[in-house]
């Protein structure tokens, strides 16, 4: 574990000294900046599109760098041999893996608050004060975070077998894939193929169901959350997580280094 | 703990390559070895010899199709065996975003050190391989020859009882070559194994207790350096300078047989002859007046072995072939 936790801060570490991510999470911010304008114009519902847009924003941008350094996070290293020396040290190589998600996982929880930060900011220059309704803010990005983890341990594993750009491309699938789960499950019964029923069947539950996170319209309107779906995500996320970390490490522990 | 310190049995590895990777390449065949306790063990063998494949099956990069290997007695596969070795990475490339010190506390983080025990041993390796200086420098802006200090600074920094180098110095100017040999030889007094490969000879015959020859993925001959090649002289080469005011005289006469044999550079000559006639032609050129500068014996390179070696397996194969049909 201290040696998965060594990867992990060091991963931080890379992708902090990385400038690219300050430039997301900048935009990110001008983003909300943004907001206030637009709200301003749309007199009445200004707190709704801050709230909207701010999300949005948390979670394009999280996305973004979920897939772009994710898919990298193990291909990169074999690429580049900085693996090499790492591996000869007393390390199993599922340590590494958890290591590389671990950092990730952080990078994103440091940025995502960070953005939080600035939402909650614009918020209270519109509003002057916050309610106990905003709260489901909080629970929104704890999804989006969620989500961004679910995110990070597929790009993770196609990294381990797959160029960075194929990687992006099979990530985004996923994702994309994965936004219409819900629909999957209800047109399966719809169609009077079984061979179609079955595949939208093994599919529904093979993709990652997205949908379950994005609360983001309650959260706007300050709708109140049920606990019951937020232990469900978080169970269903870290179970997800954990299966696709199992699969990675299976195919990364055979793997031979070029 | 039976047997040596890295024990290698039949080892054999395939690269897959082609459609599907359906064909396989055999990169390393049946290698059969030992590495003994407190020896300093050159691998030697030309490009695309097999060597770095070895090294990286010992250390776990990749895994063999046959065979097994075990290091101090551990199976190459047990994860504590790597509390004990220290590599070198043929090429070394680092975290450029990281400077020298920071990838060496990086890697000491894996050896259950103290953070004190750790910033003191950075420090102390940082001075070993002479990059005192550049320790706080992003690796990004270094050289390929302060790469490769900094990875032999990772690779002894636990004190490792098996020390395994690829190529430790390639990339390396004079100065950094004999500091490399130097530390092997530092690594060798404090009773550690050392493996290290390399296709120079001289680094080999300055430094090895033992080599081994590969050639096309196989062992061709372990032995001290001298017996396994080299030692077969091929006769002495004499240089010589023969004065302007003698070039005219008679006694240059006497010498015109065997400047005819000699290679002219500049103003100096160069003649090679064989053992026997050494001392005749040694006459020869003293009575002509010429000027001895060295006599020297010339040593088939390692270069010509390789070939010779592989010109033998091109006959064998080609043998092979016509009594097959
Ligand atoms: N990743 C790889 N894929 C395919 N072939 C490889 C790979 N690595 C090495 N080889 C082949 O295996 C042989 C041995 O290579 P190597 O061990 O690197 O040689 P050396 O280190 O002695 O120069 C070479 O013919 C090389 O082409
Ligand atoms: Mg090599």
């Amino acid at each position: 574990m201290k040696r998965a936790g060594a990867v992990a801060l060091n991963t931080f570490r890379e992708a902090v000294r990385d400038r690219v991510l300050y430039n997301l999470v900048f935009f990110a911010l001008l983003m909300m900046a943004a907001a206030i304008f637009v709200g301003q114009i749309s007199i009445g519902i200004e707190e709704l599109v801050i709230k909207s847009l701010g999300l949005s924003a948390i979670s394009v941008i999280g996305l973004l760098i979920a897939v772009f350094i994710g898919v990298g996070l193990v291909y990169k290293e074999m690429d580049k041999r900085t693996l090499y020396a790492l591996l000869a040290k007393p390390v199993r190589r599922w340590e590494f893996l958890l290591g590389k998600f671990g950092g990730l996982v952080l990078t994103l929880a440091v940025n995502t608050v960070a953005m939080a930060a600035g939402l909650l900011a614009a918020l209270v220059y519109v509003k002057q004060h916050l309610e106990r309704t905003d709260t489901v803010l909080f629970v929104a990005i704890y999804f989006i975070l969620l989500k961004l983890m679910l995110v990070v341990a597929l790009a993770l594993l196609f990294s381990c077998f797959s160029t960075p750009l194929l990687a992006i491309l099979y990530t985004s699938a996923f994702y994309v894939a994965g936004l219409f789960v819900e629909e999957m499950r209800t047109f399966q019964f719809a169609t009077p193929n079984p061979a179609a029923s079955w595949l939208l069947r093994g599919l529904s539950y093979l993709l990652p169901n997205f949908e379950n996170f994005n609360v983001m319209a309650a959260a706007a309107h300050g709708r109140e959350i049920p606990g019951a779906l937020i232990l469900q995500n978080t169970a269903y996320a870290a179970l997800y997580c954990i299966i696709v970390l199992l699969i990675a490490a299976a195919v990364f522990s055979r793997r031979n280094l070029k | 703990m039976a047997g040596a310190t890295i024990e290698i049995e039949n080892l054999t590895k395939d690269y897959p390559y082609g459609f599907l990777h359906l064909k396989k390449k055999r990169s390393l065949e049946g290698l059969t070895m030992q590495v003994e306790d407190g020896e300093v063990f050159g691998f030697l063998g030309p490009n695309g010899a097999g060597k770095s494949t070895t090294i990286k099956l010992l250390v776990g990069l990749i895994f063999p199709d046959a065979g097994t290997a075990s290091i101090l007695g551990k199976p190459i596969t047990d994860i504590e065996m790597h509390r004990d070795i220290g590599y070198l990475p043929e090429q070394p490339y680092f975290y450029d975003y990281l400077t020298a010190a920071e990838v060496l506390d990086y890697f000491a983080r894996f050896h259950d050190l103290t953070a004190a025990d750790r910033s003191e041993r950075v420090k102390r390796m940082l001075k070993k391989v002479g990059l005192e200086t550049a320790g706080k420098i992003q690796l990004r802006k270094y050289s390929k020859g302060m790469l490769q200090r900094v990875g032999l600074a990772q690779a002894i920094l636990h004190d490792p009882k098996v020390v395994i180098l690829d190529e430790p110095m390639s990339g390396l100017d004079p100065i950094g070559r004999r500091e490399v040999r130097d530390i092997i030889l530092e690594l060798k007094r404090e009773g550690r194994t050392v493996l290290f490969s390399t296709h120079i000879l001289s680094d080999a015959e300055m430094l090895c207790d033992r080599v081994g020859v590969i050639v096309g993925g196989k062992l061709r001959g372990v032995g001290a350096p001298g017996e396994i090649v080299g030692m077969k002289t091929q006769g002495m080469e004499i240089l010589f300078e023969l004065p302007a005011s003698t070039a005219t005289s008679t006694a240059s006469a006497n010498a015109a047989g065997i400047l005819a044999k000699a290679a002219k550079t500049g103003d100096r000559y160069r003649l090679q002859v064989t053992e026997e006639e050494l001392y005749a032609a040694l006459e020869q050129l003293r009575s002509a007046g010429a000027k001895i500068l060295s006599v020297t014996q010339v040593k088939a390179t390692l270069e010509e072995y390789f070939m010779h070696l592989i010109e033998a397996d091109r006959a064998q194969a080609a043998a092979v072939e016509v009594s097959g049909k």
